[in-house]
């Protein structure tokens, strides 16, 4: 039994050694291949010589802003989704087994054929052309089942007798979704929303089509603007010369993760515990 | 007015505002969120449909399975190697990468010290966000090189297994960890009271209990492997064969369309998009074949 | 905050953001040039763009990608003033005018370490249709060959096809790639592998020390220069697409893309400027 135990760590422990090893390995590649190239220069100005000199500024706010766009829409949609399908529809209702195949489908459905969608919908059928803000509904559209799924799991992990104790104690089930229930999904329901937004960031077919190619600084979410993914696929497939500047880009790009994924974990840590003190 | 009327009228107004209450107003405002998030999902399909329709007929759609290779130009559009050649690549992926989603998401939770642990998360949260493009990038110049030493010409099915299995790891650590931290604490402490061995919990227990969980995670890594696009593209040769061997250059389904999108025009144009049509139906018959094999298993919510 | 000041702050939030947006709309008052099309011209379009902003200001450029025949079709449509197109128009594209403006030459490249460093047109459509298949049946190692070959509809592939007078079908390719730059990094990291490039793209990539070589076509040495002087056989040019006759803001951008004042531009790509080659 012992010996059954050790194995298991041994092999637990492996494993994800396996896994670090590949991401340093990865990483290290990055670095060594974009560290020269990153200054102070490189994010604070505009690219000059299609990129490969000058820096990328622009492209770092347009990609704040069309996140900041996705995550406005979807969060909404897709927590609200996720309540309705989790709290307010009947189980074995039809309409949840659809939507759930339908989510699930949606999933897979490949980057480009969203940014095509994005392009025939947003950007000539509403007449929004090639814009911020196509470009973040289309990635709303793509964060959407994500985060629809995760953050149901999350709501529907929350143990049942919590919910019969507040009908016990008489409160409405909105209050209690308030206060209890979400509450305690919220870190499952960070964790789909961070997941969704290193999708989202990571993206480059869908916004190619949608928020375009343009490399000027954006003045308006109606303006063509040119997200970091984008940026290190056009530097690495179709300017010459341009693989230093597309390596340093992509560590920029992860660096943005990176402070995204802290940001909001310290956010649901607090507003979890400003809940718990308040109860 | 009567006083019966104006009874009346209270009574209705009553009625009314019991009605109104505030879980009738939470209950109608969420219902129009999720109809809207549902209609514009819809949509998509819509979309997908409405640019295949060309060739969803009886002329065009034989000519998917029964041509003689994939050369739109001269009209033949047999569909099948890419088929399996997804199929290979997705399926290849998540076996490499679910035991190792697993474990990262076990160890982090389980086995590693408080610090240990927060990097781990990071790094699997960094891993989710790097582009496929620059996945696509180092597995085209470094992964790729290495497999052709072994077996040329390197760019191959194991090529795009490998880089796949990378980029849908932290989705399985991700959503697992996720679902084995929701559960109570009660379960640890009655595995612990019954004296049962680390290795036991974790297999017997607690992976059991967020089995609904994994599974969604599982999913979700399946249908981001059979919808990847940019790296698989740069690393699986993109020829238009059924893969024998794992060092076999392959084209999976999205790849195709990448590659051909922007230069295609009518007939061709349509067949990418029922490509992509071909490609949901994969996933939802994935799905619904992993739903129906642990249909009649309980993983219901964990009582205490 | 209860739900109610949240549900508030979400609509004040909204709503700001709409007046921004509708602030934005009032701007349309300084003239727009869209083009839309080719990856392969996008950069230098974009730098030219620049160029004219610089020199004509209340004037935007703004360049999409897209691929050629999107660049065809938007032009053709009205979505986009002018559309980029890496290739000669076909004949159903008549109707509409094209402007070059660059000439982009295509040539074979092999790994640095290949010793061969010649090949005829025979032998090339021989190991592209499989009736080759070592290196050794033309002089070189006992190694099986890395066919490397464009996907289908890329001009280059077109033009390959073309002049050596091939259907995609007859090609036994071992590996497919999509742009130029995946071209070169298959055969760099590949050491018996043969592939065709934009000639710009792999005299730069050679010159940074990457491994490969170019390798002559009917005796004429591939280089931006043989292009430049028209003696290569192989090139295509890059194309300004128009619906009509351009006039007013769209022949000034036209002309000055064409003209003198951006053949540092074009070269900066490693592509060939137009006044400076003599057509074959």
């Amino acid at each position: 039994m012992r010996k059954l135990n050790h194995l298991f760590t041994i092999a637990i422990s492996l494993a994800t050694f396996l896994v670090v090893s590949a991401f340093i390995w990865l990483l290290w590649d990055l670095v060594a291949q974009g560290l020269d190239k990153l200054s102070w220069e490189f994010l604070s100005q505009a690219p000059k010589r299609s990129g490969r000199e000058g820096g990328i500024w622009p492209m770092i706010v347009s990609t704040l802003w069309i996140l900041i766009v996705a995550i406005a829409v979807v969060v909404p949609l897709g927590l609200g989704c996720a309540i309705w399908l989790a709290e307010f529809s009947r189980r074995d209702h039809h309409w949840q087994r659809h939507l759930g195949v339908v989510l699930d489908v949606l999933a897979g459905v490949p980057s480009i054929v969203f940014g095509l969608f994005g392009y025939a919908f947003f950007c000539v059928y509403l007449n929004l052309g090639f814009s911020i803000l196509s470009g973040g509904l289309t990635l709303a559209c793509m964060m959407l089942p994500i985060l629809i799924r995760t953050a149901e799991m999350g709501i529907a992990a929350v143990p049942n007798e919590w919910r019969q104790a507040g009908a016990a104690l008489g409160i409405s089930r909105t209050t209690l979704l308030r206060k209890v229930i979400l509450p305690y999904a919220a870190s499952a329901i960070t964790a789909g929303l961070l997941l969704a937004i290193g999708r989202a960031t990571a993206e480059t077919a869908a916004l190619i089509f949608t928020s375009g190619y343009v490399d000027r600084m954006p003045g308006s979410v109606n303006d063509s603007g040119r997200a970091l993914a984008v940026h290190v696929y056009d530097l690495s497939m179709n300017v010459l010369g341009g693989d230093q500047a597309a390596y340093a880009t992509a560590l920029v790009l992860i660096s943005l993760i990176i402070a995204i994924n802290l940001g909001a974990n310290l956010l649901s840590e607090y507003w979890v515990e400003r809940r718990v003190q308040r109860l | 007015m009567t006083s019966s009327t104006t009874n009346k009228i209270s009574i209705t107004l009553a009625v009314w505002s019991k009605n109104l209450s505030r879980d009738g107003i939470t209950k109608m405002v969420l219902g129009l969120i999720a109809s809207v998030a549902v209609l514009l999902l819809a949509s998509i399909l819509f979309f997908l449909l409405l640019q295949s329709w060309p060739v969803l007929n009886t002329t065009y759609l034989p000519l998917f399975f029964s041509s003689d290779g994939w050369h739109p130009l001269e009209r033949k559009f047999g569909l099948l190697p890419m088929l399996w050649a997804t199929l290979a690549v997705g399926l290849g992926a998540l076996v490499i990468a679910l035991p190792l989603g697993l474990a990262t998401a076990i160890f982090s939770l389980y086995m590693a010290p408080a610090p240990l642990a927060r990097s781990l998360n990071l790094i699997v949260a960094i891993l989710a966000g790097i582009p496929s493009v620059v996945y696509g990038l180092w597995g085209l110049t470094v992964i790729v090189p290495i497999i052709n030493q072994w077996q040329a010409p390197g760019a191959s099915l194991l090529a795009a297994m490998l880089i796949l299995a990378l980029m849908i790891l932290p989705t399985i650590a991700i959503t697992t960890r996720s679902a084995l931290s929701a559960l109570p604490i009660s379960l640890q402490q009655a595995a612990a009271s019954l004296a049962l061995s680390r290795a036991t919990t974790i297999t017997q227990v607690l992976l059991p209990a967020a089995k609904t969980g994994i599974r969604q995670g599982v999913l979700l890594a399946l249908a981001r492997a059979l919808g990847e696009t940019m790296a698989v593209l740069m690393v699986a040769g993109n020829v238009v064969q059924t893969p024998q061997s794992l060092f076999d250059p392959v084209r999976v389904l999205t790849a195709n369309i990448a590659l051909e999108m922007a230069y295609a025009t009518n007939h061709h144009r349509a067949a990418l998009f029922a490509s992509g049509l071909l490609l949901m139906v994969l996933v939802s018959i994935t799905l619904w074949l992993a739903i129906e094999r642990t249909k009649n298993t309980t993983s219901a919510r964990p009582h205490a | 905050m209860d739900l109610r000041q949240l549900f508030n702050n979400y609509l004040t939030l909204l709503f700001v953001g709409a007046t921004f947006l509708s602030a934005s709309l009032a701007n349309a008052g300084e003239q727009r040039l869209v083009l839309t099309g080719s990856s392969t011209i996008a950069p230098v379009a974009l730098e030219i763009g620049k160029r004219f902003e610089e020199q004509n200001p209340g004037v935007r450029v703004d360049v999409q990608t897209g691929g050629s025949s999107r660049g065809i079709a938007d032009a053709r449509s009205g979505m986009a003033d002018i559309g980029m197109a890496s290739r000669e128009l076909a004949a159903s594209e008549q109707d509409l005018h094209a402007f070059p403006i660059a000439l982009d030459g295509i040539a074979l490249i092999v790994h640095s370490s290949n010793p061969i460093s010649i090949l005829s047109n025979q032998q090339i459509i021989d190991i592209y249709t499989g009736k080759i298949t070592h290196w050794k049946q033309v002089g070189g190692a006992d190694k099986s060959i890395t066919v490397v070959n464009k996907a289908e509809g890329r001009s280059t592939l077109e033009l390959f096809l073309g002049y050596f007078k091939l259907t995609n079908s007859q090609i036994k390719a071992s590996v497919v790639i999509g742009d130029n730059q995946q071209g070169i990094k298959t055969v760099a990291g590949n050491p018996f592998s043969i592939g065709y490039v934009s000639i710009g793209t792999a005299e730069y990539e050679a010159s940074a020390g990457i491994p490969i070589k170019l390798l002559p076509m009917n005796s004429v040495i591939a280089s931006v220069a043989t292009v430049q002087q028209g003696e290569f056989p192989l090139s295509r040019p890059l194309n300004l697409v128009t619906r009509e006759a351009p006039s007013g803001l769209l022949k000034q951008f036209i002309d000055f893309a064409r003209s003198d004042a951006v053949s540092d531009l074009i070269l900066d790509q490693y592509f060939v400027p137009l006044q400076a080659a003599k057509k074959p």
